[in-house]
């Protein structure tokens, strides 16, 4: 008798602690796996997970440049379950990045951004960019030859920002160079600043959530069915956490961190290429003038997402993956043209004789800038005309064809960056790696 | 009851909510800006404070005696990131490590006679001019001075440059 009393109290101050995150009951549709993929949920537990390991590291990390590279070797052999702590730390870091990446993807492309989400949306978009900040400011911290480079490349990108480009980059590196002042500034920004926002960030956004009535799921006329939380959704979310950490330490105990030979300012190595999640730009840049490819792209993206829920749309195109039959048949359709545009644009553009000597006189914004930039959002907007037509799209669905293809182009473009360039970024085939 | 406080409420409604309005506005435009004063704080805090006036002397390399630079001759010093050039007619050059594109270190191509960045394939020729984009424009150059047959480059004022010219080079009198 006392047992089942003693166990009752447990799960009430246990269920007392779920209910700061969840409602009491919840709708019975929102729970299918295939809706959600359980995304939110994965990004919030590897959070903690990095938060955890990341304190742990903080013991014997040393943000100096004499010190970091010694004490992330020392972390790695010398202390118990130290390289453990820095793989899971590394892993979980890039995961984060997928599954924040993911489930961006996912709102989008079940409609979940629109009103009244709008401002869940943005701050979600937020905490993206927050995600990728961090990764980017950790990138720095071993101080091998790979993080160094990377951060300097990056970096440099901001010289090509108009007028506040200089200061800009001044102002994150604390100096010139990438030295110790940068060193401080991203060591900082990566174990204090960054976190503490996201943190508050996070709560707000989980409040939105629950005040739009929780995961968004098709309109209907029958009346909505609720389940009880506990033990309904707190079981689900349970495996996929479980799962979530054995896989984790499945590949950090196989697969350890990157560390290549300490930073050497005056040697960099060949080819000096950025995080794995900057290819993408990097790759742009190539093909396009800076200023373009660092600032008209990506200000295009970022003033596009945040406009992108108060676009008015009428439909009832929502809470299913890519809308409607029709959005899904325009999606797959859009896929396979994404792909063969891009590379088509990467090959002819690697091919055609270089525009800057061959109309030497016209200044190099206009021939490697403006005009592609033309040829490029020509192309969309013909294609999209084209896709109208065939697939009889309305507005959301029109939108979400144009996102596939942004998201396309940039994964072939990453792929591209990160596999196919070799010494002096020259482009290698597939066949010959 | 109801309807009397129906009226009530439309009687004084207006006045009060749009002053209530307003002083709720005004709240949160002085949260926001309160908000941009902490994050300029923040971003300030960032940056490099003002250098002390160092000797200038201090700021001085020493390369060498004019005499341990042979004529059109290129020699690295990896520590300091220059590279010292001694041109055909004597004059001496001193050229930042940097590339002009994305920071990336370049390299003496010493058979090609060029300076060629690893990152993007960009390259220079021995004035540091660009010959091969996508360097937007020539390496950037150090003030080289001769004192008393010494060669001394001012590591302290990195100059930008679209080109060389010949008022970069100094010669030994």
């Amino acid at each position: 008798m006392t047992d089942i009393s003693r166990d009752t109290r447990q799960n009430k101050s246990w269920y007392n602690l779920i209910l700061h995150l969840h409602p009491r009951r919840v709708k019975a549709d929102t729970l299918r796996f295939t809706l959600t993929f359980g995304l939110g949920g994965m990004a919030v537990l590897l959070v903690v997970i990095q938060i955890f390991t990341g304190l742990l590291l903080k013991f014997h990390y040393v943000p100096s440049p004499e010190g970091a590279y010694n004490s992330v070797l020392n972390i790695q052999n010398n202390l118990l379950f130290g390289k453990l702590a820095h793989n899971i730390h590394h892993w979980s870091a890039i995961i984060l990045l997928w599954v924040t990446f993911l489930h961006m993807l996912r709102v989008l492309f079940t409609g979940a951004f629109r009103k009244p989400r709008q401002a869940t949306w943005i701050f979600g978009i937020i905490l993206l960019i927050l995600v990728v900040l961090s990764n980017f400011t950790g990138y720095l911290l071993p101080w091998d030859q790979l993080s160094y480079w990377a951060v300097t490349v990056c970096t440099s990108l901001l010289q090509y920002i108009p007028l506040i480009g200089g200061a800009a980059k001044e102002t994150l590196l604390g100096g010139q160079e990438v030295g110790s002042a940068t060193l401080s500034n991203f060591f900082n920004l990566h174990t204090g600043i960054i976190p503490l926002i996201m943190i508050i960030l996070m709560g707000h956004h989980f409040w939105r959530i629950r005040k739009a009535g929780g995961v968004i799921v098709p309109e209907s006329a029958e009346e909505v069915k609720m389940v009880d939380t506990q033990p309904n959704l707190v079981a689900r979310e349970f495996v996929v956490a479980l799962v979530l950490i054995a896989f984790l330490l499945i590949i950090s105990i196989l697969f350890d961190a990157p560390l290549r030979e300490r930073a050497n300012p005056s040697f960099s190595p060949n080819p000096a290429k950025a995080p794995w999640y900057f290819m993408g730009l990097q790759e742009l840049l190539i093909h396009f003038h800076p200023f373009f490819a660092v600032v008209v792209f990506p200000l295009t993206i970022i003033i596009g997402s945040v406009w992108l829920p108060y676009i008015k749309l009428t439909d009832n195109n929502y809470g299913i993956w890519f809308l409607s039959p029709a959005g899904r048949r325009a999606g797959k359709f859009a896929v396979m043209a994404g792909f063969i545009f891009t590379i088509v644009f990467i090959l002819i553009s690697e091919f055609l004789p270089d525009p800057e000597t061959v109309l030497h006189s016209i200044p190099s914004i206009i021939t490697t800038g403006l005009i592609p930039f033309i040829i490029v959002v020509g192309t969309i907007l013909l294609f999209m005309r084209y896709m109208q037509r065939r697939f009889n799209i309305n507005r959301s669905e029109y939108i979400q064809t144009i996102l596939i293809i942004l998201v396309i182009s940039y994964t072939v473009l990453s792929l591209t960056g990160i596999l196919f360039r070799g010494e002096g970024m020259k482009l290698i085939w597939p066949w010959g790696i | 009851m109801n309807q009397k406080r129906k009226i009530q409420t439309e009687k004084v409604t207006p006045e009060i909510s749009s002053r209530r309005d307003f002083l709720a506005r005004l709240w949160r435009i002085l949260g926001l800006v309160a908000l941009a004063e902490v994050a300029f704080f923040t971003v300030s805090m960032l940056r490099p404070g003002k250098k002390e006036l160092k000797d200038s002397s201090l700021l001085f390399k020493v390369a060498g005696s004019v005499d341990d630079f042979q004529k059109n001759t290129v020699t690295p010093d990896r520590v300091n990131k220059y590279f010292l050039i001694r041109a055909e007619d004597g004059g001496f050059l001193a050229l930042s490590i940097i590339c002009s594109h994305l920071g990336c270190s370049v390299l003496w191509d010493d058979p090609k006679k060029q300076f060629i960045c690893p990152c993007h394939s960009s390259a220079f020729d021995k004035m540091g001019n660009v010959i091969n984009s996508p360097a937007p424009r020539a390496l950037d150059y150090y003030p080289v001075i001769i004192e008393e047959g010494k060669v001394k480059i001012d590591l302290s004022q990195k100059k930008k440059r679209k080109k060389f010219d010949k008022t970069q080079v100094t010669y030994a009198i």
